[in-house]
């Protein structure tokens, strides 16, 4: 293992013994704990939308819709199979359980979307989104238009983090691999990528599959922050901000998606005065961001601590390499 | 056997008839071209072949597999490549990368290999860079290997095509007008580097060209189009003074 390797994994540990101190001491407020966790469980959101809309360039609009499923999934197997009873694995299995769940889902949604070329994802997504909804107003057993709760406080600040470094390390690594170039290619030109044979279907669904995942998890992990959850959680204007997070921090681009979360996250509690006008400012982010900066801050560029090795010495020797081109 | 042996190939788009009985057979080796005016029906025939269209009638077999009705993917995997006529690269990638998508169907590894990045991912991974960059190396763009395609300059953007073609080690080779926009220097450039291509990648070559001296230098045999119908096979020679094409395609030139 090289030093690089080694150095990643002390970071990594000392971020669990970070968030296990935080949470023991009481250093921070319950509320900034809070915050911590809602950034996290972003990252998620973003993250996983960025697959879909960032690298491979389709437009999902309806990522609230995916996060509601692992919400009420992960609730129903805490509150009413094991009736809160449980050991230490059975919320872990849980959200891994509401991830698959929901990605089993969302193939309703890609495989009919991903039939024919043309764009029919963003209204598909959207009237899906629409339709978790008032299915989830309709069932009383899950509460209807009230919500369901009794699920004990079980997400905590460590299992998020785990949660954002997993989805880190899936994203980094589907990136950069033979799968990830596929993606790639298929958001620059969707019919030469298919005569590079690349079976963009198929890798279309794969990639929407992994992304509702995540939306999964993420709705777990929320709903047990929250300990209650509602079908308006879930409405068009979460999906709304999940959207601004992607494009404000940059598409393509893994500390982009966690820049925008973190940053939006904040600038939304900071906001709180403004009472209900701040659900304003989301959408109106999102058309300027299209307008102005289509691509984000960090828009299809990437942190080098996240490129891997080989790749990034190659980055390394382009520079000498325009150099000598231009000469 | 041919290689390639398409039959009555047809092809409406709506009402027009864009392809009509459209007959060729392709020996391993050969370098054939196809010809004829703008909107003749050239392009189409390559869309029928990879699969991007699916023809309203005919057949088309490659080592007498029949191609219609497979996915444009499972198409080039058996070993057909081709470039467009207006050039679609992966732009914003780098160069390599798009050499390296050229050989996507190849990568032996699976999506559990690429997350755990294991043994058999590096592996594959290093043969599939150093095969892309010997291509590279091939196509003298080896110093641009990490530029993006998009900051290349057009002719490099037009090798760089044939190099992302060949990646994926194909026995035949689809050229859409290769000489387009190039002035008479590089085109000369081209046919050599054509001629050396066929023999150091084993290729059977099937090209559509606009200019008469390109298809008159490198190929055997030549078909010609004219609204979809095919009005003239033979020796470019024979091509040449043929009367029907004379009026067709090459009295337009000319005038
Ligand atoms: N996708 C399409 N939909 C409808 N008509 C089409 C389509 N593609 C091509 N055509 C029509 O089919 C005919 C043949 O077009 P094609 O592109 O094959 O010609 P070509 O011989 O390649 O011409 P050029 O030399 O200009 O490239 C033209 O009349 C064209 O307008
Ligand atoms: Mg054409």
């Amino acid at each position: 293992m090289g030093l690089k390797s080694r150095m990643t994994l002390v970071l990594v540990f000392l971020g669990f013994v970070l968030c296990i101190l935080i949470e023991r001491s009481g250093l921070l407020s319950a509320y900034i704990l809070q915050i911590s966790m809602y950034v996290g469980i972003n990252i998620i959101l973003t993250l996983s939308l960025n697959l879909v809309n960032g690298y491979m360039g389709e437009f999902s609009v309806g990522h609230a819709g995916f996060m509601a499923i692992g919400a009420y999934v992960s609730s129903i197997i805490t509150v009413r199979v094991f009736h809160n009873q449980m050991g230490p694995f059975v919320f872990p299995l849980a959200v891994i359980v509401a991830g698959i769940v929901t990605a089993a889902t969302s193939f309703v949604v890609a495989f009919p979307s991903f039939r024919t070329r043309g764009d029919y994802l963003a209204i598909v997504t959207l009237a899906f989104n629409m339709i978790v909804k008032s299915v989830l107003e309709n069932i009383d057993a899950l509460g209807g238009p009230r919500g369901f709760m009794g699920m004990g406080r079980l997400t905590n600040l460590v299992n998020v983090y785990a949660w954002c470094l997993v989805t880190i390390f899936v994203v980094r690594n589907l990136v950069y691999s033979n799968f990830g170039r596929a993606v790639l290619s298929i958001r620059e030109d969707e019919v030469a990528s298919n005569l590079v044979s690349v079976n963009t279907r198929q890798m279309k669904i794969m990639v929407f599959l992994i992304a509702a995942f995540f939306a999964g998890v993420a709705g777990a992990l929320f709903a047990h922050v929250m300990q209650f959850i509602n079908p308006r959680s879930f409405a068009i204007q979460k999906s709304t901000d999940i959207l601004v997070m992607v494009y404000l921090g940059g598409i393509g681009s893994i500390f982009g998606s966690v820049l925008g979360a973190t940053v939006y996250t904040v600038l939304l509690e900071l906001l709180r005065p403004l009472g209900v006008w701040r659900w304003v400012v989301g959408p109106i982010m999102l058309v300027i961001l299209m307008i102005c900066r289509p691509t984000g801050i960090m828009g299809l560029k990437e942190l080098t601590g996240l490129i891997p090795r080989e790749e990034r010495v190659l980055g390394k020797k382009e520079e000498t390499d325009v150099v000598t081109a231009s000469n | 056997m041919s290689l390639l042996q398409i039959e009555g190939l047809t092809h409406f788009f709506g009402g027009l008839k864009a392809v009509s009985d459209f007959n060729l057979e392709l020996s391993a080796g050969e370098v054939v071209g196809l010809i004829g005016p703008n909107g003749a029906g050239k392009t189409t025939v390559f869309n029928l072949i990879t699969g991007v269209y699916k023809p309203s009638a005919g057949h088309i077999r490659f080592e007498g597999q029949e191609l219609v009705g497979l996915q444009s993917c499972q198409i080039i995997s058996m070993g057909i490549a081709r470039t467009f006529q207006t050039i679609r690269l992966f732009r914003d990638l780098t160069v390599l990368d798009n050499v390296r998508l050229g050989h996507f169907a190849q990568a032996r590894y699976g999506i559990r290999d690429a997350l755990m990045r294991s043994g058999k991912f590096r592996d594959e991974e290093k043969r599939i860079r150093d095969k892309g960059m010997e291509l590279l190396e091939a196509f003298n763009l080896a110093r641009y290997a990490h530029t993006q395609a998009k900051a290349l300059p057009y002719g490099e953007q037009r090798r760089l095509e044939i190099a992302r073609a060949l990646s994926s080690n194909p026995r035949l080779l689809l050229l859409d007008e290769p000489a387009a926009g190039m002035n008479p220097r590089e085109i000369d450039e081209l046919l050599e580097r054509i001629a050396w291509l066929k023999d150091e990648f084993d290729l059977t070559i099937f090209l559509i060209e606009h200019q008469m001296r390109v298809v008159m230098g490198i190929c055997e045999h030549i078909t010609v189009l004219d609204f979809g119908e095919t009005i003239a096979v033979g020796a470019p020679r024979e091509i040449q003074t043929n009367p029907r094409v004379l009026e067709a395609y090459l009295g337009k030139e000319v005038s």
